[in-house]
């Protein structure tokens, strides 16, 4: 075991792990931040990207000893400071971009990367991007409608409800 | 996974010195690794992580080739290479997922010579050298069949040089479940000649497809391909996604469409 | 105006705000003091015989808690099957033993062998490769043809053959069926398979074994669509627990899609393994895991024949399916291609004789069960794209031949036993005609084929049957269960109502959706109705979420819970405002005095309730709560048209799906939005099936498409924006919402007509040698048919 430490969500945390310790893993199980998930042991599905220092990655695909000293922040980081949702989770819950919940997370914050690289993407773009987030639920329709809605766009014309 | 010590210098030599250890083996984005060492197929005693050596990111250009570090993550080469190798910057792009390419880096794509993987199509293709630290490796000698390199044990990729080409392209058809390319082809047009590299097709890996290479050589556009055989099958992968006589004609629909692209 | 409030309202979900801000609460995020992990060594061979298993190097591994093999469940219940199949010839299906580890044999890949308890997961891991496991390799049965052929080998060594049953339906029609074939003017005959699919919800299966010695009392945490289910399946037939001394809870559940239905090994093993060792257990499935051991769906191989006479009147069906039961009969795996897909036959159509003949297989497989539609895609998939054949052969519009054989007059019996409340198709084909934009599509074609694609337009038409029951006649048909379900409506002293449902929301949004119901009929806002699901100790009985059931027999369950509180409201109402109880109206949540201005609030009535002061306590009990049971008296019948439209590069054989169009039927709605992700989602699992999923074994029983990197999921960019629309709407005539399911609608309507686009879009191209392409149409496989 070694002490691994990084600041998850704005707090500097530290902890134990063993090297084979995966970065999800330290924040499942050690921190209890469980709003991170695993949904497949290929790399995937997506269910359990955060960001590192500002970029998405997929936490099951990331050794905790490789994030020593990082900036984390995952699911339970992202609402506003008063708790309200912020503006791409709001945009989720306003068109039913998700069912079951467990993609959504992961979701989320590749959402939240996608619109800082490209803050008014095309439905396309938006597709595109969440080539690695796997959802069973929502056939993608209402996460791509409510993400292109988070970008500030009108999303009033596309397809029928 | 089997347990394992992960250490993460910042200096190639010290990384070199943790190589020399028994069963150590090298990490770098982990973005196949990880997965394998799930599965429980690799038992390294220690992972040697290169994440954090920064003299092995980046990319420059020098001399009419692109230097890109071993350790250089494919977003970075999306993002970097995009002015002046087009082509390679497209190809990085579209590897894997946005995360996978945040973490995923050349010199591991390369080291791991998966069959279906991009980059070893964009190396061979530009007939790249492949610089680690202890010596240079000309592409055509590098590759040596599925997840076979001319790497030593505890060779380390530090930079990988890319010969700039007048233009390029490459062409991914993707596998529907993977998204590695079920073929993958890489045309890239120099002074001297064109080079055509295949992905994703052959049972030995990463190939030229020399009869394309001479067709073009004389007459760089897609009809030139097309009066030209798709190559022999039969020594291409055949799986649940494909049979050989599919991919070897995907090789050529996809050779014409680079070569359209880059026209 | 749309409304806000109630019954039809786009009510935001309030479930939501807990999974967007990672607060859900699934069954990997709970953990039970000192508890210990599982890791379940598997079979990595499709059938053999176990010849020795040694685990004592094994149990000195470091942190091993104990071992546990085949031979610590003799004398255990094996895993039971709910529902018993009664033969063409009146003998019941043959039901082998379902042992909860492996017994002797193992018979798929993947069949757990044994169960290492362990400190820590990655020590249960390292202990089970310790494990010494010796397999006498058998024979694979894997083509289920071949499985049924004299001298194949045997799945189960008790049983005389691989054959579950072989079931006629009606089998008193054959005869006139046959007739009527051999004497149509025209026969459309159709050979394919429906590909066998993972279901994948995205959260893999979890359980959690607790033990409490102080008070004997087990609990197991699980991804279950139906708690009470697994409570009593396990409980009664397994483990020979008592259910007031089993608690089973499914919290937030990451979607089922049918495989989170059945009770597996893996549940009664960690309720067992807790028992035994006095502290909890928990297993947390891999993905890898979940291929080989979560039931799979579908796996139809089928030959069906529709007769016409010689003005394209349909005369007859007659079909002959092989059904993968895989290594063992999964929870209600029988159903599945019986009563769930013959008595489905019919379709939208008046076909007057129809005959359907199922053979159920073993073979060694990931047993086989419900997956989203469950047996309805199966049937909507051969007719539709037998009727499509036909149209081509005939030289006829597909859409005209459907209209022309619609049902128009309701109710309408069919000739596999099964009565048509309401619909009304021709409608919901106009709407699609309309949304699809069909009269646009030459123009699409056109413009298509300047770019060197091909485009091809397909329809079908889908009817379902949901809410199955009533609980008597499935008695009859070999149900060991009751399909009613409950709910209790617990009204406190404030006002405030929890209802509690046997239904379990695992993406259906029903703790949004069930409150506007409650909402509506008291007159009050939806945010005083709360919604408690999924607990076994805390519903008094349901039969959990399967068959797009929940709003048409839970909810009506809660409907009746809800007249009663009413009831029971106005005689307290009438009491406090000393009038006859027949003159109290409700509205707006106030009880008035008809006539008059007299009134009392919700509140006064049901504080009332709780602080009976001034209460008719000679004529009714203090407090306000209701429970009601709901048995149905028929299925619901949801129906609908679909359109896809593709483009086909016709030099790589791939095939993108540009515009996809849904006109459904449900009946009365009460959330438009919820309903619209249901058919959303239900659309990507049918364009999944048709291009892209295939889960595949090789000769020998070993499973290629074992993970992610094999199984395509549909992913963002593999479909387009839907549009979808039901407001064609015939109510269900005898629940009293009149709703009719919408969970099953997309995945079970969209398949037939992503092929019939891709048969158009060839034929378009000059291919009309292709007639049909099995699913998925993969890129491979539909150049290989245009060059075959």
């Amino acid at each position: 075991m070694t002490k691994v430490s990084m600041t998850v969500n704005g707090k500097s945390v530290s902890g134990e792990v063993e090297g084979r310790t995966l970065l999800v893993q330290f924040l499942r199980e050690n921190l209890r931040l469980t709003g991170t998930h695993v949904g497949c042991d290929t790399s995937q599905c997506g269910a359990c990207v955060v960001h590192v220092d500002g970029e998405a990655v997929k936490a099951c695909t990331m050794f905790a000893g490789e994030a020593e000293g990082a900036q984390v922040t995952t699911i339970e980081g992202m609402a506003n400071a008063d708790g309200s949702l912020n503006t791409i989770q709001q945009a989720f819950q306003d068109h039913h971009g998700l069912q079951c919940g467990f993609c959504t997370p992961g979701m989320v914050m590749s959402a939240a990367a996608l619109l800082k690289e490209n803050p008014q993407p095309s439905e396309a773009e938006v597709r595109d991007y969440l080539e690695g987030n796997i959802c069973r639920c929502t056939g993608y329709h209402n996460i791509v409608k409510a993400i292109m809605a988070a970008s500030g766009q009108d999303v009033g014309k596309i397809a029928a409800e | 996974m089997y347990n394992f010590e992960l250490v993460t210098p910042s200096s190639v030599d010290e990384a070199v010195a943790a190589l020399g250890e028994e069963d150590a083996q090298p990490l770098g984005g982990g973005q196949t690794l990880i997965p394998t060492l799930k599965q429980r197929l690799a038992m390294p005693t220690k992972l040697v992580s290169l994440s954090r050596i920064e003299a092995l990111k980046g990319v420059k250009s020098e001399g009419g080739a692109l230097l890109i570090g071993g350790a250089t993550t494919h977003g970075t080469v999306a993002r970097e290479a995009a002015g002046q190798f087009p082509g390679l910057a497209d190809l990085a792009a579209h590897i894997g997922d946005p995360a996978v390419r945040n973490r995923g880096t050349i010199g591991g794509s390369l080291a791991n010579n998966d069959p279906s993987a991009c980059y070893p199509a964009a190396a061979l293709g530009t007939g790249a050298t492949i610089v680690t630290n202890s010596r240079e490796i000309a592409a055509d000698d590098y590759f040596q069949g599925m997840f076979a390199t001319a790497l030593e044990e505890g060779e380390i990729i530090t930079e990988v040089r890319l010969p700039i080409p007048e233009t390029s392209n490459y062409q991914k058809f993707e596998q529907p479940a993977s998204r590695f390319a079920l073929v993958g082809v890489f045309v890239a047009k120099y002074a001297d000649g064109v080079r055509v590299a295949v992905t994703g097709a052959s049972n030995d890996g990463v190939f030229r497809w020399s009869e394309a290479e001479a067709a073009l050589a004389s007459n760089f556009a897609a009809d030139a391909v097309e009066g030209l055989s798709a190559p022999d099958g039969s020594g291409m992968i055949s799986d649940l996604h494909g049979s050989g006589s599919y991919r070897a004609h995907l090789v050529k629909v996809l050779t014409k469409r680079a070569v359209a692209a880059a026209s | 105006m749309p409304k806000d409030n109630g019954i039809g309202a786009s009510t935001k979900r309030r479930e939501d705000v807990r999974f967007l801000t990672g607060a859900g609460n699934y069954t990997d995020d709970v953990n039970v003091y000192g508890q210990a992990y599982v890791h379940f060594l598997r079979s990595d061979v499709a059938h053999g015989r176990i010849s020795k298993i040694d685990t004592s190097a094994a149990e000195a591994m470091p942190g091993v808690v104990r071992i546990f093999t085949g031979k610590d469940f003799e004398g255990i219940g094996g895993l039971p099957c709910g529902w018993q199949v009664t033969d063409r010839h009146g003998a019941a299906m043959k039901e082998p033993g379902h042992p909860v580890l492996a017994q002797g044999k193992v018979r798929h890949v993947g069949d757990p062998i044994a169960a290492v308890v362990a400190e820590s997961l990655a020590e249960a891991r390292d202990a089970a490769e310790a494990i010494e496991v010796e397999i006498e390799d058998l024979p694979a049965v894997v083509d289920m043809k071949a499985a049924l052929e004299s001298g194949a080998a045997k799945v189960h060594d008790d049983l005389d053959d691989n054959l579950c049953y072989d079931w006629g339906f009606v089998e008193e029609n054959k005869e006139a069926v046959d007739k009527a074939i051999s004497e149509a003017a025209h026969v459309t005959t159709l050979e394919l398979k429906n590909n066998r699919l993972v279901a994948n919800p995205m959260e893999p299966r979890v359980a959690v074994g607790d033990y409490s010695a102080a008070n004997d009392e087990s609990t197991l945490f699980t991804t279950s669509q139906n708690p009470h289910v697994i409570r009593l399946l396990m409980g009664a037939f397994v483990l020979g627990i008592p259910e007031h001394k089993l608690r089973v809870v499914a919290p937030d559940v990451g979607g089922g899609f049918g495989t989170k239905i059945f009770h597996y090994a893996e549940e009664a093993f960690c309720t067992f393994a807790a028992r035994q060792l006095k502290r909890a257990v928990k297993w947390t499935s891999t993905r890898s895991e979940a291929f080989m051991s979560d039931a799979h769906g579908r796996d139809h191989v089928t030959k069906i024949e529709l007769a016409l006479d010689a003005d394209n009147n349909f005369t007859a069906i007659r079909t002959e399916t092989y059904a993968n039961m895989g290594a063992y009969l999964s929870t209600f795996a029988p159903s599945v291609p019986t009563w769930l897909h013959g008595t489905l036959m019919a379709g939208n159509y008046k076909t007057p004789l129809i005959y359907v003949n199922v053979k159920a297989v073993f073979t060694n497989t990931v047993p086989v069960d419900a997956y989203r539609g469950a047996g309805r895609p199966e049937a909507t998939y051969q007719l539709e794209r037998v009727i499509d054949k036909a149209a081509r052969e005939l030289g006829v519009d597909p859409i005209a031949l459907r209209r022309q054989n619609f049902i128009t007059e309701f109710p309408y019996a069919t000739p596999v036993a099964v009565e048509y409340d309401t619909g009304d198709y021709p409608a919901t084909m106009d709407k699609l005609e309309e949304i699809a934009d069909i009269k646009g599509f030459a123009a699409r074609r056109a413009e298509s084929e300047k770019r060197g694609k091909l485009r091809g337009l397909g329809v079908n038409c889908y009817i379902e049957a949901c809410g199955i029951a009533p609980s008597n006649l499935v008695g009859q048909l070999g149900a060991r269960a009751g399909l009613y379900d409950a709910a209790t409506v617990r009204v406190n002293a404030t006002g405030s109502i929890s209802v509690m449902v046997g239904a379990h929301s695992h993406g259906q949004g029903h703790e949004t959706s069930f409150p506007q119901v409650v909402a509506e009929m008291l007159g009050i806002d939806e945010s005083m109705v709360d919604i408690v699901h999924g607990d076994s100790s805390k519903i008094p009985f349901g039969m959990g979420t399967y068959g797009s059931r929940s709003i048409a027999v839970c909810g009506s369950a809660m409907v009746r819970a809800t007249e009663k509180i009413i009831n029971k409201a106005k005689k307290i109402a009438a009491h406090l405002l000393e009038a006859s109880e027949a003159d109290i109206e409700l509205k707006d949540g106030q009880f008035s005095v008809a006539g008059t201005d007299k009134s009392v609030a919700w509140g006064d009535v049901t504080l009332a309730a709780y602080v009976p002061h001034n209460y008719p306590l000679e004529d009714i009990e203090p407090g306000l709560e209701e429970t009601a049971f709901y048995d149905p008296a028929n299925f619901t019948y949801p129906s609908g048209a679909y359109a896809c439209e593709v483009e086909l590069d016709p030099e790589t054989g791939k095939v993108t799906i540009e515009r996809f169009a849904a006109a459904d039927d449900f009946g009365n709605i009460i959330n438009p939005m919820i309903v619209s992700g249901q058919v959303h989602g239900g659309l990507a699992q049918g364009i999944g099936q048709a291009l892209l999923e295939d889960c595949a074994y090789d000769e020998t029983g070993q499973l290629i498409s074992a993970s992610y990197m094999d199984y395509a999921m549909p992913r963002a960019d593999d479909v387009p924006f839907y549009a979808v629309d039901h407001s064609c709407q015939t109510p269900c005539t005898h629940n009293p919402l009149g709703v009719k399911g919408c969970g099953e609608a997309g995945a079970i309507g969209s398949p037939p007509s992503v092929i019939n686009a891709v048969i158009d879009a060839l034929h378009s191209g000059g291919h009309s040698h292709v007639t049909h392409i099995d699913m998925p149409a993969s890129p491979s496989r539909v150049w290989a048919a245009m060059h075959g």
